[in-house]
């Protein structure tokens, strides 16, 4: 078994022709929780596209749990980024949790199946468990489009959780939460990196709420990717630089680092 | 034809199954109730209802064209309908808007190829409300047997299709990253769209076809969160809409299309209205 969950060397990826960041060399041990950060467009989703092999690398090389990139997507638990369902979405919570499990195996379930043999009762047991770790028992019955932004967000990582991958990667998880439901989101992704020894990839554009856990910090800017402890990258020339505008890094009295200034602010005048 | 409605269900039921017609279009109606419901349903939960509308007016140009060329209709209706599920499914996908662009250009362009096929052939034209509007009276054997034969292959496609067709449906990035094929299954389903839509157009004629692929569908979503029970009871009402029309067909002077479409919008209101209440 090999020790990183995530290698790229020297890669570089375009879309629609256009480079959107080339000699990425970075290394994500297992285990280990990972924010992946940097303006819009730079390029945070494509590079977990390219985790999954969904798009191939321009040049470079990427190596995913000890596999050429697609090759393990079944021991990956994907969130994408997203907009919220549609409120007439006629599917329950617990389905689209259960599609995680088996959504990618042809034909239906035999009717039943869930109460008459073991095989589907453990399915049923496994879907309803990781509803409890994630916390949505109470709204996993209800038509997915008619929970909120946050509850459909919790169903959406327990479907990413439910085959007990060695790597989630979630595309701004935290996006239409409130500031207690970030807190929560991103103590229950801390929880379950270490409790489980799952790596995560968490893309975000505020990283304070997930600062407190992180082991890295990777930020995209500019084309390339800088990778290091937070303590070490999150300082205020670093990220100044990396957005181009002015952001302080001030420390409570705790000694927690506070990320101050807008970084999407800088968005449209960062340099592509 | 001399039939009366009386209040024995049996006596009724009896008058209806009198004539072989009246069975083969029962038989026919039966077929794709059960597809159109089923196939349907899927069609409301992936919002392709602009696709599956288009696939069944170009069932009309299709018929049109096999009748001009001395061809059966039902050739026509599975060829046209099935062809321009593969090139509607094939398309460059392009953003969300543009799919629906082309997909409109494909569906008058047929509608006029329609029109020429029924001009060309000059003793066609009493056919033509039949072909849009549907008639209980004409199917034959060979024509129940193409529809059961095409129904049973679509239904048999998409239990195979099931989990991964749900799956890219309400989630495709994610199915994406589970290695579903999500463009195949997708061009897949619009074929097993335009072979529902064929096979409906046969019975309610092509701009009525919605009343059965749509209707049922639509109800049902809106009684149940609940995918394979919605499923079910979306046949379930397209089944009955179908049985009561044709009945009522059989027993008044008005036509199937009619009757079809009344059943279904009435059933759908009576649904829509039981949600607002209870929400
Ligand atoms: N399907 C696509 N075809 C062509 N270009 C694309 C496609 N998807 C993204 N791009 C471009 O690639 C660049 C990187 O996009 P990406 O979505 O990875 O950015 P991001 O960092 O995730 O941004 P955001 O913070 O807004 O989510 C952008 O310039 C975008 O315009
Ligand atoms: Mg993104």
């Amino acid at each position: 078994m090999t020790t990183s969950a995530v290698r790229l060397e020297h890669a570089s990826a375009d879309r629609g022709g256009r480079v959107v960041w080339s000699d990425v060399s970075v290394e994500i041990p297992r285990g280990e929780f990972v924010a992946v950060l940097g303006p819009n467009g730079v390029g945070k989703s494509t590079l977990l596209q390219v985790v999954l092999g969904l798009l191939p690398l321009k040049a470079g090389h990427v190596d995913v749990l000890g596999r050429p990139a697609g090759r393990a997507n079944a021991r990956i638990g994907y969130l994408p980024q997203r907009r919220a369902f549609d409120p007439a979405t006629p599917v329950r919570g617990v389905d689209v949790v259960r599609l995680g499990l088996d959504g990618d195996r042809w034909g239906v379930p035999l009717p039943f199946a869930g109460r008459w043999t073991a095989a589907g009762r453990a399915r049923n047991e496994r879907v309803r468990e990781v509803i409890d770790v994630v916390g949505a028992a109470g709204y996993a019955d209800r038509p997915i489009g008619q929970c909120s932004g946050g509850e459909q967000q919790r169903l959406l990582i327990a479907q990413a959780l439910v085959r007990e991958p060695e790597l989630l990667l979630l595309d701004e998880p935290l996006d239409s939460l409130d500031v207690t439901n970030q807190a929560s989101v991103s103590a229950l992704i801390q929880h379950v990196c270490r409790s489980l020894g799952v790596a995560v990839m968490l893309v975000a554009h505020d990283v304070n709420p997930i600062l407190p856990y992180l082991d890295k910090v990777l930020y995209l800017a500019h084309g390339g990717a800088l990778m290091g402890p937070p303590e070490e990258v999150i300082t205020a020339d670093t990220l100044s630089m990396l957005y181009g505008t002015p952001i302080d890094v001030l420390h409570d009295r705790a000694g927690r680092l506070v990320v101050v200034g807008q970084p999407d602010a800088a968005a449209a005048h960062a340099p592509h | 034809m001399d039939v009366q409605l009386s209040w024995n269900l049996v006596h009724d039921v009896r008058q209806l199954l009198e004539f072989h017609f009246m069975v083969n279009a029962l038989r026919a109606g039966t077929i794709v109730a059960v597809v159109a419901g089923a196939i349907g349903y899927v069609m409301v939960l992936r919002r392709q209802s602009f696709a599956g509308h288009t696939l069944a007016l170009l069932g009309f140009p299709g018929a049109a064209g096999a009748v001009w060329l001395g061809l059966d209709a039902s050739v026509g209706f599975f060829g046209f309908c099935i062809a321009a599920a593969l090139i509607l499914g094939l398309a460059p996908a392009g953003r969300a808007g543009e799919q629906s662009a082309v997909i409109g250009i494909v569906q008058s362009f047929g509608l006029a190829c329609g029109l020429l096929f029924v001009s060309l052939y000059h003793g066609f034209l009493s056919g033509l409300n039949n072909l849009l509007f549907g008639t209980i009276v004409g199917v034959t054997d060979r024509q129940v047997l193409v529809l059961l034969v095409a129904g049973v292959v679509a239904l048999g496609a998409l239990a195979a299709l099931g989990r991964p067709l749900l799956f890219a449906s309400i989630d495709e990035a994610a199915a994406r990253s589970r290695g579903v094929p999500t463009r195949l299954v997708g061009v897949a389903f619009l074929v097993l769209l335009g072979v529902a839509a064929a096979g409906a157009s046969q019975v309610t004629g092509s701009l009525l076809v919605f009343a059965l692929l749509v209707a049922p569908a639509a109800t049902a979503v809106r009684l149940t969160a609940r995918p394979v029970v919605g499923l079910v009871l979306s046949v379930v009402i397209a089944l009955v809409v179908t049985w009561l029309g044709e009945g009522a067909a059989y027993f008044s002077t008005y036509p199937i299309g009619f009757w079809v479409t009344t059943f279904a919008f009435g059933l759908f209101l009576l649904a829509s209205g039981y949600r607002a209440v209870v929400k």
